[in-house]
């Protein structure tokens, strides 16, 4: 049965490379018999695929497609959520030869016309009624499109089954397809066969903080060599589990929950619904696990919240407890020497508080957790760190296929992203550009030479657009995109990111963005974090009707107003970037949202739009205005469009070395 | 107003739907107030029927007369067929009657699974014996009911809060919650009062598509007093409007847009 050829194995050392990820469906199905490959929460109870069992629902959907007319190089787009069909899609578009193309799943329909049309999609597996309505309601600037495949059958009774198809009905195509000609799997496992590692794999639009979205081309070779690397590095094997939550259309997930568990063949498990997560997180207990900062953050607020509710005693155990594990608990974890005495109280509270805590983060099990995208919150970083959890830091892009740098076991620190993975050259241009090149570097962007040619080297060196330095422990340090970076007109550095950083450390805050290039001064809008600042208010026993009214709160100004200062005092102490103090704030009357292309899919603000769309508020932080009326036109996650009005107070901060000052007289 | 009720009988019988419920000159009184002071309708088998009216109407009377709560004076309903004086809301509920209030009536500190397995209570065979001992059969059945309530909590998108107790729920989810409460009771005949009250766009939005797919999928027979007449003209298939317990218009929603009557009534006459 397993036709999988043997590829070049010095590429990688021990583990054996194969030229695609069904041939590594194929090996698995073989090797891990008994295994299993998938679970996923249907109904309120998890259901369980082995490799085989998943190889069989694969090989049905793709013979099923192969009868729909697919052909090698058609480009399919995956259009869903973490559901197993989703990621069976994956496989069983590549065995033809096709091309899967992951889509943003949240996307309203005129952001998603443009991947579709660009791509030049075929086929569509979408997930249910509502992304089959987005599709084709799109149709008409979609010619090629044949035929579209959903997943769930609610709400779909009334379309044209030519046209739209359910994914069982497409696996029957594909069993009557064996049943005439038995020959067919082996006709479709030399197709397998037919694979090169340097055709493409998969195309991964990238959520384009600046302008339109880019394709990056990733071939078998990237994908492949990076996963087995990454298992390589942190010691993954087939004993992994891991839950898929992340869009799918994100190369993180691509890799986590397709391509390493293809390669080590773990087990990824897909929660109930997006909003389950963290129950179903408890349940699983997953072994190596992946979550952006903004989760961990959240995990945290959520702890901090609940603990205030808690009762005197267990409060008190918390508090102390917590206090134990920040000094004892890093060191246990790295492997530092520690007391006799901090080593028994630790593991007291290991039975009081870490241990029960970590259950139900869902954490227990966790041997491998990485954050990344964005910078964490050193106090974040290590509080998880101190109750035993394995987080660490890695920097990579869609480009590279993820993995440009990671902190191995034990040389953790929250201020860097830790050493070039395995494989991986790094080299930091003139002007302080990082710059990359390994296995995984892309193969271009589809249909974009232009963009291919400006950022990836003849050499096969990519730019990555992030400014950085490699300290003396050998620890690649990321300081912000290189072409945010800009100067204060009295020619101070200003680092936009390192600023908002430090101020969305507080849990009150959810989002900031700061303004100063070319101007007199640094100014912000802040994004208050709802869930921490509703349950503050209620504790304090402030009356609101709404975020915007919540926000335009002066109380909530004074917290706001107090962090700023923090932050201020802090960079005063920092000789690089004490000009770059915050001199005016002020907090939004709206939660910057994707639909409102204010971030990116992966929430990531997107500066320049933000600049167009509040212009007058930015004008009115530079002048001395201290109030200013706007109105915004929202999004409806439908994708119709309604306006909100306010008028958005602004502040002034005395700046650190006059309030010092003051302080003194 | 008899006159009209008998030709929408009559167009309906003539279009193959077969009428689920019928009333029939019904009159309601509170000591010397009519409520309701005879009224005729009827409810087709599938179709989403929606009582609309200014407030004091009396719409959620009408409701309670239906499902048994309240016994009219004068007049008689129908339903499948079986005429009964005197319907008790047992009987309703057996018959397959469900409802839902205007205000939530859940049990406030029971799990949102809970809540919705209770639903399912008139379905249960085995007595109290059997399923407090929860052995054999009892489980067996237990296990069958919680599979459908299952269904129902993925249709109305509500595992997040599967094990939340309702009342630290949020207002809108408290709504679908009881709405899966009376979903669990696999009625033939669901009524609703007010499933959108006090819910903002967003929540109308979804808890109109449930009612639209819950009679589409389910196949229920759906009547619902609103107040949003842009619901009721999306949603419903024909509208019976009340205004002082009296009927005066029964039809489609455009009919009744255009009804003289109707617009009086809502914006009021000058006299």
């Amino acid at each position: 049965m397993n036709k999988a050829v043997e590829v070049q194995s010095d590429l990688t050392g021990n583990a054996q490379a194969l030229p695609s990820f069904p041939h590594y469906l194929l090996r698995n199905a073989e090797l891990y018999r008994e295994r299993v490959a998938m679970r996923h929460k249907d109904l309120g109870i998890w259901h369980e695929w082995t490799w085989p069992a998943l190889l069989s629902e694969i090989r049905r959907f793709s013979l099923g497609l192969q009868q729909l007319g697919a052909q090698p190089g058609d480009k399919v787009a995956i259009i869903g959520g973490n559901r197993p069909r989703m990621y069976w899609g994956f496989a069983a578009i590549q065995a033809l030869g096709a091309i899967p193309v992951p889509v943003y799943a949240d996307s309203v329909a005129e952001e998603m016309v443009y991947v579709l049309d660009h791509a030049e999609i075929r086929y569509a597996l979408c997930q249910d009624q509502e992304q089959v309505d987005k599709v084709l309601s799109l149709q008409e600037k979609l010619p090629g499109l044949q035929c579209l495949i959903y997943d769930e059958e609610r709400g779909m009774r009334a379309y044209d089954p030519d046209q739209v198809r359910s994914f069982q009905s497409v696996q029957s195509l594909g069993d009557q397809t064996v049943e005439r000609d038995p020959s067919a799997v082996a006709n479709w496992c030399d197709g397998i066969d037919r694979i090169s590692i340097d055709d493409l794999c998969v195309i991964l639009y990238t959520s384009g903080t600046t302008g339109r979205p880019k394709g990056v081309m990733l071939s078998n070779r990237n994908l492949i060599l990076t996963s087995l690397n990454a298992n390589r590095f942190d010691a993954l094997s087939e004993q992994e589990e891991t839950i898929a939550y992340l869009p799918l259309a994100w190369v993180g997930d691509h890799v986590f929950s397709y391509g390493q568990s293809y390669t080590a063949g773990y087990c990824v498990c897909c929660p109930e619904s997006p909003d389950t997560v963290t129950f179903d997180r408890l349940e699983i207990a997953p072994s190596y696990f992946f979550a952006p900062p903004r989760v961990f953050e959240n995990l945290l607020t959520a702890i901090t919240v609940n603990m205030e509710d808690a009762g005197r005693v267990k409060h008190g155990m918390f508090k102390y407890f917590i206090k134990v594990a920040n000094k004892y608990g890093e060191k246990i974890l790295n492997g530092d020497s520690v007391s006799p005495w901090g080593r028994a109280l630790y593991s007291v509270g290991n039975l009081c508080v870490y241990g029960p805590l970590k259950n139900r983060l869902g954490m227990t099990k966790v041997r491998v957790a990485y954050t990344a995208g964005e910078a964490i919150g050193p106090d974040i970083f290590r509080f998880y760190r101190s109750l035993g959890i394995n987080l660490k830091q890695l920097y990579g892009q869609t480009e590279a296929s993820v993995y440009i740098t990671a902190q191995p076991d034990g040389e953790i620190d929250a201020n860097t992203v830790g050493t070039p993975s395995i494989d991986v050259e790094i080299d930091i241009a003139d002007n302080g550009e990082v710059l990359y090149r390994s296995p995984g570097v892309f193969m271009g962007y589809y249909k974009n030479d232009e963009a291919t040619n400006s950022t990836k080297t003849p050499e096969g060196w990519v730019h990555t657009g992030d400014a950085g330095f490699i300290d003396d422990a050998g620890h690649l340090r990321i300081i912000d995109r290189s072409k945010d970076v800009g100067k204060l007109n009295d020619g101070s550095l200003f680092p936009p990111k390192y600023i908002e950083n430090k101020l969305k450390f507080f849990p009150e805050i959810k989002e900031v963005v700061a303004f100063g290039d070319g101007r007199d001064y640094v100014a912000a809008f802040v994004n208050i974090d709802l869930t921490a600042v509703a349950n503050w208010a209620e504790r304090n026993n402030i009356v609101y009707g709404s975020y915007q009214e919540l926000a335009a709160h002066p109380a909530i100004y004074d917290i706001v107003r107090s962090h700023v200062e923090k932050v201020n005092a802090d960079l005063a102490a920092e000789s690089r970037v004490a000009g770059a103090q915050i001199k005016r704030f002020l907090v939004l009357h709206k939660e910057l949202d994707a639909d409102d292309g204010e971030l990116t899919r992966t929430l990531k603000v997107r500066r320049t739009f933000i600049v167009d769309r509040y212009g007058e508020l930015i004008e009115a932080l530079y002048s001395d205005k201290q109030e200013q009326f706007v109105s915004t036109e929202v999004t409806f996650e439908d994708g119709r469009t309604g306006k909100i009005e306010a008028t958005v107070k602004i502040q002034d901060i005395v700046s650190n070395q006059a309030s010092a000052a003051q302080v003194a007289i | 107003m008899s006159a009209t009720s008998e030709t929408v009988a009559t167009q309906a019988s003539t279009n193959g739907t077969s009428v689920l419920l019928s009333v029939d000159n019904v009159t309601l009184t509170f000591g010397g107030v009519k409520a309701i002071s005879d009224i005729s309708f009827n409810i087709n088998k599938g179709e989403i029927r929606a009582i609309i009216g200014p407030n004091g109407a009396g719409k959620t009377s009408m409701l309670n007369v239906i499902n048994g709560f309240y016994h009219p004076q004068k007049g008689q309903i129908s339903y499948k067929g079986k005429t009964r004086r005197r319907m008790k809301p047992y009987q309703a509920a057996s018959s397959g009657i469900a409802r839902t209030f205007q205000n939530v009536a859940l049990f406030s500190g029971m799990s949102t699974l809970d809540n919705i397995m209770s639903g399912r209570s008139l379905k249960m065979k085995r007595g109290l014996f059997w399923q407090a001992l929860h052995v054999g059969p009892a489980r067996q059945e237990e296990i069958e009911h919680r599979a459908y309530v299952e269904k129902i909590i993925d249709f109305l998108e509500i595992a997040h809060i599967r094990k939340q107790p309702v009342g630290k729920l949020p207002y809108g989810l408290q709504k679908r919650v009881e709405l899966g409460r009376a979903m669990a009771m696999e009625p033939e005949l669901l009524l609703l009062d007010e499933p959108m009250a006090g819910m903002n766009l967003e929540e109308k939005e979804d808890m109109s598509r449930f009612v639209l797919d819950l009679n589409s999928e389910f196949g229920t027979t759906i009547a619902l007093i609103e107040h949003d007449m842009g619901v009721v003209m999306d949603l419903a298939d024909r509208v019976v409007v009340l205004d002082y317990g009296q009927k005066i218009a029964d039809g489609t929603p455009a009919e009744v847009q255009s009804n003289q009557n109707v617009i009086d009534a809502y914006l009021g006459v000058a006299s």
